[in-house]
């Protein structure tokens, strides 16, 4: 049976850096609250290194936005939605907006329909960016540029 | 959130396996966290992050909202009706505010 020997001072200098490590990760604000401020990173995160097809998303917004507090979009992608075969997540980013994040829509087969609508806060003008998560564990991608009169981020 | 109840649209009757559309409206000030106050302060985000939709006990369909969606969140989504039953919707704001509001489906 091989044993192996960890030095006292190894072992305090691991337990001392797990400690620290611990204190970092429980001070970070909740999950979820973390600002991502670039699209990149956004794409990153749902995509990892996958490489989206840039086809199968119809993104509907206004190619002009009035007001930037309210622009109304809907999302869909045309699938039977069975088990087999169905949209496990549409998300959508505002490329331009302080915080790129707009929402993460968790679907099931029992959607019947993956298509979404609602309104969203567009800061100026700028790319709007949907991805679209498959069961098959494939992703589409989708841009639409929205022109915006008055932003409607705030400050 | 306000007090006041969310609007929630749902079709009187459906057949079974029909795709039904379902449209709430809730009102909430979706405060972002990137506004300040007329001294400079900064007013902290408190937003609406998670919708959920479940039918007859079961999650169908569920919303993780950001800061990008707009004061009073409309949203419109759809279920695939699998008999007569009972919708409950929930909205979960920053705040740990909670709201729930039941709904019936009738089949015919």
């Amino acid at each position: 049976m091989e044993v192996e020997v960890v030095g006292r001072r190894t072992f305090l200098l691991g337990a001392g850096a797990s400690l620290a490590v611990a204190t970092f990760l429980a001070n970070l604000p909740a999950l979820g609250q973390e600002p991502v401020r670039s699209i990149d990173e956004a794409l990153k995160k749902v995509l990892g290194d996958a490489k989206p097809a840039e086809t199968g998303i119809t993104l509907e917004v206004p190619e002009i936005a009035e007001n930037g507090n309210t622009v109304p979009f809907t999302l869909s992608v045309d699938s039977p939605m069975t088990e087999a075969s169905h949209v496990k997540a549409l998300h959508i980013f505002a490329a331009g907006n302080p915080q790129v994040g707009v929402a993460s829509y968790i679907f099931t087969p029992a959607s019947g329909k993956a298509a979404v609508s609602s309104r969203m806060r567009l800061a100026r003008t700028q790319d709007v960016v949907a991805v679209a998560a498959l069961s098959d564990g494939k992703f589409l991608i989708g841009r639409r540029e929205v022109k915006v009169t008055i932003g409607g981020c705030g400050g | 959130m306000s007090a006041a109840k969310p609007r929630i649209r749902v079709p009187e009757k459906a057949k079974v396996g029909e795709v039904i559309e379902i449209k709430t409206l809730v009102q909430h000030v979706m405060e972002t966290g990137n506004r300040k106050t007329a001294d400079g302060k900064v007013v902290p985000r408190n937003i609406i992050n998670t919708f959920t939709a479940s039918f007859n006990g079961t999650e169908f369909f569920k919303a993780d909202v950001a800061p990008g969606i707009s004061a009073n969140p409309y949203l419109a989504f759809f279920m695939k009706v699998p008999g007569p039953g009972e919708f409950e919707f929930t909205w979960l704001d920053d705040a740990g505010v909670k709201i729930s509001q039941k709904m019936p489906l009738a089949v015919g």
